[in-house]
């Protein structure tokens, strides 16, 4: 048989839009966790990861290429571009659950002048810098779909998605960007 | 949109993030097997619907994903407070009467 060498692409792959206000791209590969835990095995976690794992809401934690974004009283979403958080959950003794979503997830990535004014085009949340400042981040509705809106900068957001629905993300988001 | 208030999230939130989760405070009999179907009834089906202050269970179901609970005006809509699941059902004669009042003035000034 001859040999066959697999490769795995991602969904929006090579996709990009972009105006004078907004760009709108596809975010590169990486690593993401979904970790569920109770406070007993939380320094554990936060050892094992590098990262101190947030606890108050709508808060992210980073570490070189690794962020931790709370999601819910137990839950977080760790987003990893190098490094391999499930590998280094694995190695963490207390009862946890960490969950390897790296390909349930794609991201978007939106930036520029309009990034807030694009996103709340599907999104109902208070987008301004007082309430939604940069490391902020939170599980919300986009559209029909839900996404974990994460704030990278002043004019810069992560919209992690669920691959099913990135093409509808994507769509929706660059229908949004029309004059923008 | 109503913005409600998470107490786990710990800030309003958009109405389209929650979910209505049926009457809150209805506990679950002890004995479920040994009791007559007229009272698994009550328990199962029969629920307050009150003309006033309702208890609801309320999910952030696109938010933290947390079940809480809630007193809501029917009459008004208005949210009277939120609570974190397993928190004692709060008093709220004063608070529904303030809301009857202020929903009194919004009649008389039309
Ligand atoms: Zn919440």
């Amino acid at each position: 048989m001859a040999d066959m060498q697999f490769s795995r692409e991602l969904p929006l792959a090579g996709m990009m839009h972009g105006g004078p206000g907004v760009s709108i791209s596809a975010a590169p590969e990486a690593n993401r966790i979904n970790l569920r835990a109770g406070d007993d095995a939380l320094a554990g976690l936060s050892k094992g990861l590098g990262i101190t794992l947030p606890k108050k809401p709508k808060t992210s934690a980073s570490n070189g290429s690794r962020h931790a974004l709370w999601i819910g009283p137990d839950e977080w979403l760790v987003i990893d571009e190098e490094g391999d958080p499930a590998a280094d959950c694995a190695k963490v003794k207390a009862a946890h659950s960490a969950v390897d979503v790296s390909h349930r997830n794609t991201a978007i990535l939106v930036s520029g002048p309009f990034a807030a004014d694009v996103i709340n085009a599907g999104c109902p949340q208070d987008l301004s810098l007082e309430i939604f400042p940069v490391g902020a981040c939170s599980r919300t509705v986009f559209g029909k779909i839900e996404v974990v809106l994460y704030r990278t900068a002043e004019d810069a957001f992560r919209v992690e998605c669920w691959r099913s629905f990135s093409d509808y993300a994507f769509e929706f988001l660059k229908d949004a960007a029309r004059g923008a | 949109m109503l913005l409600i208030h998470c107490p786990y999230c710990e800030e309003k939130r958009p109405e389209l993030e929650f979910r209505h989760a049926g009457e809150a405070h209805v506990a679950r009999p002890a004995d479920i097997a040994n009791i007559s179907d007229a009272e698994f009834a009550h328990y199962f089906f029969y629920r307050d619907n009150p003309k006033g202050v309702a208890y609801e269970r309320w999910r952030h179901i696109h938010g933290c994903g947390r079940f809480f609970n809630a007193a809501r005006d029917t009459i008004s809509d208005k949210f009277l407070t939120t609570y974190k699941a397993g928190e004692p059902k709060p008093e709220l004669v004063e608070a529904a009467n303030e809301n009857k009042a202020e929903a009194q003035k919004g009649n008389s000034a039309k």
